[in-house]
């Protein structure tokens, strides 16, 4: 493994970018994104929330509308054409040219650059070995399976020394298990380079694991931006805590220090010391946050589902004024159909969304 | 070995049998043309001498309808691969209203072809009596084949993807033109090529009309002989026809099938 290939950390800086289609419309509110350089930013949403438009328009294979400007490091490179940007792009479909070999399409920037062949050899086949594919050089395209064929599209953007590299739900056409394996190596690929990445995905799994920080997108804006830590323990509004993860809802109602909760649904779940002002308040929990109670639970509930993961049981129980909630117990825990269970809330683990 | 059953046997029989009533007419031409006396039959004896009197009156018409055809597959390379380029890329209605207004010319009539160019062109300075007036019609007869082969390919393709990661590492529209569309298009290309090629030097309907005496093809030479000459002459005709095309068919084929094999 060279030790000495590490790229430059440059950061990208969007200013007022929106994006409006020909036809009137939307795709993208005018917003602002400081990115530092060498980080890895993931823009996390639901299809059709401008993730994919930001990175375009970061790539420069779309144009902001009038008045977004786009910096990499002070350089404004809003009017550079993506051939001249120097970035280094991961396409869904691999995007891999058929006409060449698996070594030809990794020297193939190389190529345009007009560097000499030797050293173009030279350096195809040393990040041809970084992404352990040395012995597939001479293979062509369709002989190789599609985690290959991406590992060779990371190498083919990265060999040419990019100022970003952008990624675009690169492993969204691999199934689960190759997923698994390749984001492991990207997220050592990107950590051992330091370059400044750029990754669109619809899968939180993915944001959470690669992610120095998630941009969460909704509707054409930025929902929140946080590391992923924050995202999921802090999240900004309604809209983020119902797309990442699992969330529980419950309503309550505070005074004197103490909380008490459902009392929407005519029953009290809990009630607990609350530390906050007076007042109707609407708490989240998440799933492993409620804990099962051998004794001293704080509000029953009945198994209306159990669905066992493997690492965790995951339920789904009523509460006796019938409000649904999910709830993790361990994997080897067996629940019944109308069991009932015992629930301890910890006040440090509800969390409540900014007013 | 493994027992054939009775409807493998048929099959086979039925095959053959339509091999033969396809290619006996041909043969019986191509003999005809070596043949001494058509009339008294093959114990006449065998001859080149028809052949010979082809190649003495119609030699022209060979070379001319050759020119024509490479004329012609330049035009529809040059205009044709550009114009798919552009109907692929290009989604909206408009696209598709001009890919349905390209096949026109093959949905109206030759000789309504040739008489609407004759009307309209047919008096611009010299053109009525030169073979460019025939490169035209077949220009307009075969760029739409041409269009098909190469865009169906281009679609299959997903060339937009290909030229963003193209342009990422760097290359410009004309490096990615000939460097990544192009090559990934080759097979259609070919395909195109060989529909040009074939179609221009045995057009007839269009050319009839088009024809000068001076600027005779090779169809319009056999319908010609056929109708004023013996019929060992016609065939003779035939038979140097078929030698003609038939090599360069099967040249095509094998480039053809390369490309498949190794995009």
């Amino acid at each position: 493994m060279p030790s000495n290939f590490h790229l430059d950390a440059v950061p990208i800086r969007l200013q007022a970018c929106g994006k409006s289609w020909e036809g009137g419309g939307r795709a993208l509110e005018p917003l602002d994104l400081a990115i530092r350089g060498g980080e890895t930013i993931v823009f996390l949403g639901p299809s059709g929330c401008g993730k994919t438009t930001t990175l375009r328009i970061i790539a420069g294979l779309e144009s902001p509308d009038p008045g977004g400007r786009v910096f990499f490091g002070e350089e404004d490179v809003t009017e550079l054409p993506i051939e001249r940007r120097n970035v280094g792009m991961v396409f869904q479909s691999y995007a891999l040219f058929p006409n060449m070999t698996v070594i030809e399409n990794v020297a193939y920037g190389l190529k345009v650059r007009g560097v000499p062949r030797v050293e173009r050899a030279a350096r195809a086949e040393e990040m041809l070995e970084m992404v352990k594919l040395g012995e597939f050089a001479g293979r062509r395209i369709d002989q190789l399976s599609g985690g290959q064929r991406q590992r060779v599209a990371l190498a083919r953007a990265l060999v040419v020394r990019p100022r970003v590299l952008l990624l675009d739900e690169p492993l969204t056409a691999l199934d689960a298990k190759l997923r698994d394996g390749l984001r492991l190596e990207i997220d050592r690929l990107l950590r051992q380079l330091g370059i400044t990445a750029v990754y669109v995905t619809h899968d939180q799994g993915e944001a959470m694991a690669l992610g120095d920080r998630i941009v969460v997108m909704a509707e054409g804006r930025i929902a929140q931006v946080g590391t992923p830590r924050e995202i999921y323990y802090r999240p900004a509004n309604a809209f983020v805590a119902e797309f990442v993860g699992t969330m529980n809802r419950l309503s309550g109602e505070a005074r004197n220090g103490r909380m008490r909760l459902g009392p929407g649904f005519g029953v009290a779940l809990a009630s607990l010391p609350w530390s906050g002002p007076d007042g109707a308040q609407e708490f989240l929990v998440r799933p492993e946050d409620i804990d099962l109670a051998e004794e001293g639970g704080h509000f029953d509930a009945r198994v209306a589902a159990s669905v066992f993961l493997g690492d965790r049981t995951r339920l789904v129980v009523e509460t006796e004024g019938g409000q649904p909630l999910t709830v993790d117990a361990p994997g080897r825990a067996d629940f019944a159909r109308g069991q009932s269970v015992a629930l301890r809330l910890d006040p440090n683990r509800l969390l409540t969304l900014p007013a | 070995m493994r027992r054939r059953g009775l409807s493998f046997w048929a099959q086979l029989a039925f095959t053959l049998l339509l091999c033969a009533f396809l290619v006996t007419p041909i043969i019986l031409s191509m003999l005809a043309g070596v043949t001494a006396n058509y009339f008294v039959g093959l114990k006449s004896g065998l001859t080149l001498r028809w052949v010979e009197e082809v190649w003495r009156l119609y030699a022209d018409t060979i070379f001319l309808s050759l020119r024509i055809a490479f004329a012609c597959l330049g035009c529809t390379l040059l205009l044709g691969v550009p114009a798919a380029y552009a109907l692929a890329r290009r989604q909206g209605p408009a696209a598709r209203l001009a890919e349905e207004l390209l096949m026109m010319p093959v949905a109206v009539p030759g000789l309504a072809t040739a008489l609407a160019l004759i009307v309209t062109y047919g008096g611009v300075g010299d053109l009525r009596s030169s073979w460019l007036f025939i490169l035209i019609g077949h220009v307009l007869f075969t760029l739409p084949f041409m269009v098909r082969s190469v865009l169906a390919v281009m679609t299959s393709v997903d060339l937009r993807t290909l030229e963003e990661a193209a342009a990422s590492l760097g290359a410009g529209f004309a490096r990615r033109f000939f460097g990544v569309v192009l090559p990934n298009c080759a097979s259609g290309i070919l395909a195109g090529s060989l529909m040009v090629l074939t179609l221009s030097v045995g057009e007839f309907n269009l050319t009839w009309l088009l024809h000068t005496p001076m600027t005779k093809t090779l169809p319009v030479g056999l319908a010609d002989s056929y109708a004023s000459l013996r019929i060992e002459v016609g065939s003779a005709y035939t038979l140097v026809f078929f030698l003609m095309i038939v090599p360069s068919l099967i040249l095509l084929q094998a480039l053809a099938r390369r490309a498949r094999s190794n995009p």
